[in-house]
């Protein structure tokens, strides 16, 4: 490996930390992955590479005990950036940002004012989410165009600047969030780090029916996929995603993490540019469960710029420790038992059901009975949303602007065009054609009214005494990206949110926790469905699950393997990686 | 204030539409406004007086004219309905506009309680039930200058419905017949302005400016229940002053829109037989365009804001935040005197004719000036009533100035008054110095009076002796006087009284003179 090694020798004493988390990486994994542990002076330290395979928290402790400062934990998640450029997870790498932030981070660890769990971590952010001086595409012409620059930072970007974090950059997405494959935008689809992983390439080698192996790469799933590539790379330590129909919870299946859909008003939107204003949630995207609640500490909690986010003060996220799970009743929702549902994450799931059971917790099957319109109803009203909120793309205040001026219709008809994608004006012609004054009724109301009944449902199960559902994140682990595109963004949207939307139907909070490998070699998550505003709750079971399980971390040393000889030369590494 | 929606309605087969629009914002219309009010012969409309302006066609029903109004009221509020940006008049071009303003992505409406009391006041003022929850929608369509493509306004469940607006005038010989009439308030709404487009013919080029995108508006609908443009003006203005009261309003803003909406309401019964609207630039109406009559605006529940709650003293939640929560009944509590009960305060308190406590409430300004006097003048209020709505008023109007900007104080005219009141000077040494006041050359009445000389004769013996040399100058009309002509004396009065240069009362002249004639 081709690592520069005078960063290598950066070693400053034993790393303690406190084994609160299930996601421990093997010190294998982190050998693999990096490089050799070369003896520092003293013999026995860990490098900063390695640290870039831990989870937040524990980094976090790193930082405060000094054994390595967030310039080198920044400059090294900066220099994977570099090397997984082909993985397309981010659109835009904000170098100079992040490495001023983390110098004033190394100021403040110097003098001992550090911010909180938080400060000199790596993060990166969906690009739909507007930060101030850094554009913001949503991976679309339309903002692209000019190159739209947010004046202002979203809520959410703002808390996680506040408490010291480092900005490493926007990740990729589907066009306006509109997909669930993050294959659709218009800087082209995410990679799956997971493509490249010893466990998948292994299996593969197996199945002899080796074609032509870069061909074969998988999707991340979507929206967020560009997040989910950057945290199970290891650029980054959390990123934000956003969670409409699943966008979060997709993709953090998809590329083994932790994907957490919080409760609808407890975080803030402002500044998240939006799909569907009464189910957008900012999700957060990291390695382990307790990452996730360190996150969404500082992001919960009222926003006077958002007046659909709770009043009542937010208690802060510590997780209780549960180590008793017979007082716990799990839900088993019975038509989420679909055809469609692959064998291995059908018994995967019930797996997870059984130890449950065998811990002493009740499990017990339960009925959503309108979930199958939920689909359908989800369309209608997503669709009816974009419609309205695409509106203000028109050219004239900001974003891209046609040449075409005849008239005023004229530019926006051309703008509007030019901008977006068949799929957005796709949705804003259903949408515009569903709140039509005649259609209005039959479509937009009635589909309103079934959310009513999807959201009963939930409500209808938890209080019969039911704490947390347990259910399927996807389908099944990711399919390659040949095999994805053979049906549109539609068939596939209203495929692979089935599990997940109505958790923003009814405003629920919902996080996806990767369980094990598939026969593939690729991760299977599952997902908990929890009371609304019981995030704490709901992260606690998680956590409990996810130390159960022991999902295995992602090896990547054979991606860095191939790839190193080219990733030495840059302008070659962009020939071969551009396919 | 602006758009008002004139429908005309015959209670036979054919109907009419007609709608005179207000500012250029308004081209759109409002869906709810265009709705026709189709009536059967038998119905009250028939007992309306009918618009004769247009005749009849031989065979055919006789038209009425049925008045509804849509009225735009700009809230007085620092900032703006759904932004923290300043609400300012004449500020440079898009110098107010906050992020949410330019729909930026990815901001969101907060709404502003002033607002929001603003149209609670309002709301109580006309007799409203106020809705204790209320909605906001958006209503789309693509214009230039609304930024987000749509405007969020209160479509489904508005603030407050079902009121009234009682409006009066004075009708009859003398105007001194006070008729009231109620028009139904449908309900008022809270909703957002647009931007101006300014359209620059020479290049073909449009300007936009954003500083009142999004202030909040009042629109307060009222049902078709006037029967004639002069009704609808007067409802009109009576709203406005009911506004101003509040201070909800300044309603103020476009004193010459309203005039022009009252000039244009006033002609308004005549013949509008179809769907138009006013250019304010061409200065008439044109027909409108069919496309924008028909334009869906797909109206939607806002999902950003959630539903308004109000409270009353009884469902005030306990240990509520005082800044979260907004109690109609203290708002109540706090509303001002309507202009009703003041003009009824002024008939009963000074005696005044009906329709001059209307003329004083209507001029802006007027009621306080004549207060203002009254504090300051010992002068009959009928005095003072005459003075402020005679002379001031006269020289205002034909100056074409504001109360505000009239260069006679209250306090000089009280002190003039007070000269006048205790016979220091004659009445039209008091116009004289009425002129001079309003020079406005800093001198106080009693000043002008004594430099001008105008105060009465008092002196007895001066006065015979000038009556006394008329009467010798004038041998011919004495003889006409003793002759028994009863009008000559009245030749004689004059010419004392030029004598005196108009200094002396007449009354006092005649007395002298009646008295010597006699001997």
């Amino acid at each position: 490996m081709q690592f520069d090694q005078s960063k290598c020798s950066v070693l400053k004493g034993f790393v303690t930390i406190k084994d609160g988390c299930a996601h421990v990486v093997p010190a294998a994994a982190v050998d693999l992955y990096f490089c050799s542990v070369s003896p520092g002076p003293c013999g026995g330290r860990l490098s900063t590479r390695t640290m870039l395979g831990r989870t937040l928290r524990e980094v976090s402790a790193a930082l405060k005990q000094g054994h390595i400062t967030p310039t080198e934990l920044c400059q090294k998640c900066l220099s994977i950036i570099k090397k997984t450029k082909f993985l397309n997870a981010y659109i835009t790498v904000s170098e100079e940002v992040a490495l001023k932030q983390a110098e004033e981070s190394e100021k403040r660890y110097k003098k001992g004012h550090s911010l909180g769990d938080l400060d000199g971590i790596p993060i990166a952010v969906k690009d739909n989410f507007s930060t101030s001086g850094i554009e913001t595409t949503c991976a679309s012409n339309m903002l692209r165009g000019k190159g739209y620059v947010p004046p202002y930072n979203a809520t959410v970007v703002q808390k996680l600047l506040d408490q010291g974090a480092l900005l490493m950059g926007k990740t990729n997405l589907d066009e306006f969030a509109m997909g669930s494959g993050s294959t659709d935008g218009v800087f082209g689809p995410v990679k799956n780090p997971w493509s490249y992983s010893k466990q998948y390439r292994e299996k593969r080698k197996q199945k002899s029916h080796c074609e032509n192996e870069d061909s074969n790469w998988l999707i991340t799933g979507g929206s967020s996929g560009g997040s989910a590539a950057a945290v199970s790379a290891f650029t980054c330590f959390a990123a934000l995603g956003s969670d409409t129909g699943g966008s979060t919870r997709n993709p953090a299946a998809h590329c083994g993490l932790v994907g957490l859909k919080p409760s609808y008003g407890l975080v803030s939107r402002h500044g998240l540019i939006p799909l569907v204003n009464s189910m957008d949630v900012p999700g957060i995207l990291t390695r382990c469960v307790d990452d996730a609640a360190i996150v969404l500490g500082v992001l919960a909690g009222h926003d006077p710029k958002d007046s659909t986010t709770i009043q009542d003060p937010v208690k802060p996220f510590v997780l209780p420790s549960l180590t008793d799970v017979s007082k716990l009743c799990i839900g088993i929702p019975k038509e989420y038992l679909t055809p469609e549902l692959s064998s291995e994450v059908r018994s995967l799931w019930s797996k997870a059901a059984n130890l449950f059971e065998s811990e002493g917790a009740k499990v017990i099957e339960v009925s959503l009975p309108h979930t199958s319109y939920s689909i359908v109803c989800y369309h209608v009203l997503c669709t009816s949303e974009v419609a309205s909120n695409m509106a203000r793309f028109d050219g004239l205040e900001y974003g891209h602007r046609c040449d075409i001026d005849v008239s005023t219709e004229a530019m926006y008809a051309a703008t509007r065009r030019e901008g977006f994608n068949d799929v957005v004006r796709g949705r804003i012609l259903s949408g515009n054609f569903f709140l039509l004054k005649e259609n209005y009724e039959n479509y937009f109301v009635k589909a309103q009214k079934v959310r009513r009944l999807i959201a009963n449902d939930f409500v209808t199960v938890f209080n019969s005494g039911v704490d947390v559902l347990l259910t399927p994140t996807t389908l099944s682990e990711a399919v390659p990206y040949t095999e994805f595109i053979k049906e549109d963004n539609r068939t596939r949207s209203a495929q692979d949110d089935i599990f997940t939307q109505a958790a923003n139907m009814a405003g629920l909070p919902a996080v996806s926790v990767p369980m094990a490998l598939s026969n593939q070699g690729l991760p299977i998550g599952l997902q908990f469905i929890g009371r609304a505003f019981c995030d704490q709750e709901l992260l606690t079971i998680a956590r409990w699950f996810e130390k159960q399980v022991q999902f295995p971390v992602i090896q990547l040393q054979e991606l860095m393997d191939d790839c190193s000889s080219v990733f030495e030369n840059e302008k070659l590494a962009s020939v071969s990686l551009k396919q | 204030m602006a758009a008002p929606m004139l429908r005309l309605c015959c209670p036979g087969r054919r109907w009419a539409l007609a709608c005179i629009d207000g500012c250029s914002r308004h081209r759109r219309g409002a869906p709810n406004g265009c709705t026709s009010s189709r009536k059967r012969g038998q119905s009250s409309v028939a007992q309306q007086p009918f618009i004769t302006a247009q005749k009849p066609r031989k065979g055919e029903h006789e038209w009425a004219a049925v008045v509804g109004l849509e009225i735009h009221a700009q809230i007085s509020s620092k900032s703006k309905l759904f932004s923290g940006s300043q609400v300012h008049f004449a500020a440079p071009p898009n110098s107010l506009v906050s992020f949410f303003d330019a729909s930026l992505p990815g901001t969101l409406p907060v709404l502003n309680r002033r607002c929001v009391e603003a149209a609670v006041m309002t709301g109580l003022a006309l007799n409203c039930r106020i809705n204790k929850k209320s909605l906001f929608d958006r209503k789309h369509y693509f214009y230039a200058d609304l930024p987000a493509g749509y405007q969020i306004t209160q479509q489904r469940l508005p603030i407050a419905v079902n009121g009234s607006l009682v409006y009066s005038f004075c009708a009859g010989k003398n105007r001194s017949q006070v008729i009231n009439k109620t028009a139904r308030v449908k309900q008022i709404q809270l909703e957002q302005d647009s931007g101006k487009s300014l359209h620059d013919d020479l290049r073909s080029q449009t300007l936009i400016d954003l500083n009142r995108a999004g202030v909040g508006l009042l629109e307060v609908v009222l049902e078709p229940d006037m029967s004639c443009g002069e009704e609808a003006a007067t409802a009109v203005r009576e709203l406005q002053l009911i506004l101003q009261a509040l201070g909800t309003s300044q309603a103020n803003m476009a004193d010459y829109e309203i005039q022009r909406q009252i000039n244009e309401l006033e002609n308004g019964g005549e013949i509008l037989n179809e769907t138009r609207s006013f250019d304010s630039k061409l200065g008439c109406t044109i027909p409108m365009r069919d496309k924008e009559g028909k334009q869906d605006y797909r109206f939607m529940p806002e999902p950003n804001l959630p539903p308004l709650l109000l409270y009353d003293t009884e469902s005030l939640p306990a240990g509520a935040d005082p800044q979260q929560v907004i109690d109609i009944d203290r708002i109540r509590e706090q509303l001002p005197e309507l202009p009703s009960v003041t003009r009824e305060k002024l008939v009963q308190q000074y005696g005044m004719l009906p329709e001059h406590s209307f003329t004083l409430l209507n001029e802006v300004g007027l009621l306080e000036f004549f207060q203002n006097v009254m504090k300051e003048t010992r002068a009959e209020p009928k005095k003072v009533t005459s003075w402020v709505l005679n002379t001031l008023l006269g020289f205002l109007k034909q100056q074409n100035l504001a109360v505000s900007e009239s260069p006679v104080t209250p306090s000089a005219l009280a002190e003039l008054l007070n000269l006048l009141d205790r016979k220091a000077i004659s009445s039209s040494a008091a116009k004289q110095v009425f002129e001079e006041l309003w020079r406005n050359e800093g001198k106080t009445p009693a000043q002008i009076v004594s430099e001008k000389k105008l105060e009465l004769m008092q002196d007895q013996e001066a006065l015979e002796q000038l009556c006394h040399a008329v009467m010798e100058g004038h041998p011919q009309v004495v003889m006409d006087v003793k002759k028994g002509n009863p009008r000559a004396i009245n030749k004689l009065i004059g010419l004392v009284r030029k004598a005196t240069l108009s200094r002396a009362d007449p009354t006092v002249i005649k007395e002298i003179l009646e008295k010597k004639l006699a001997s």
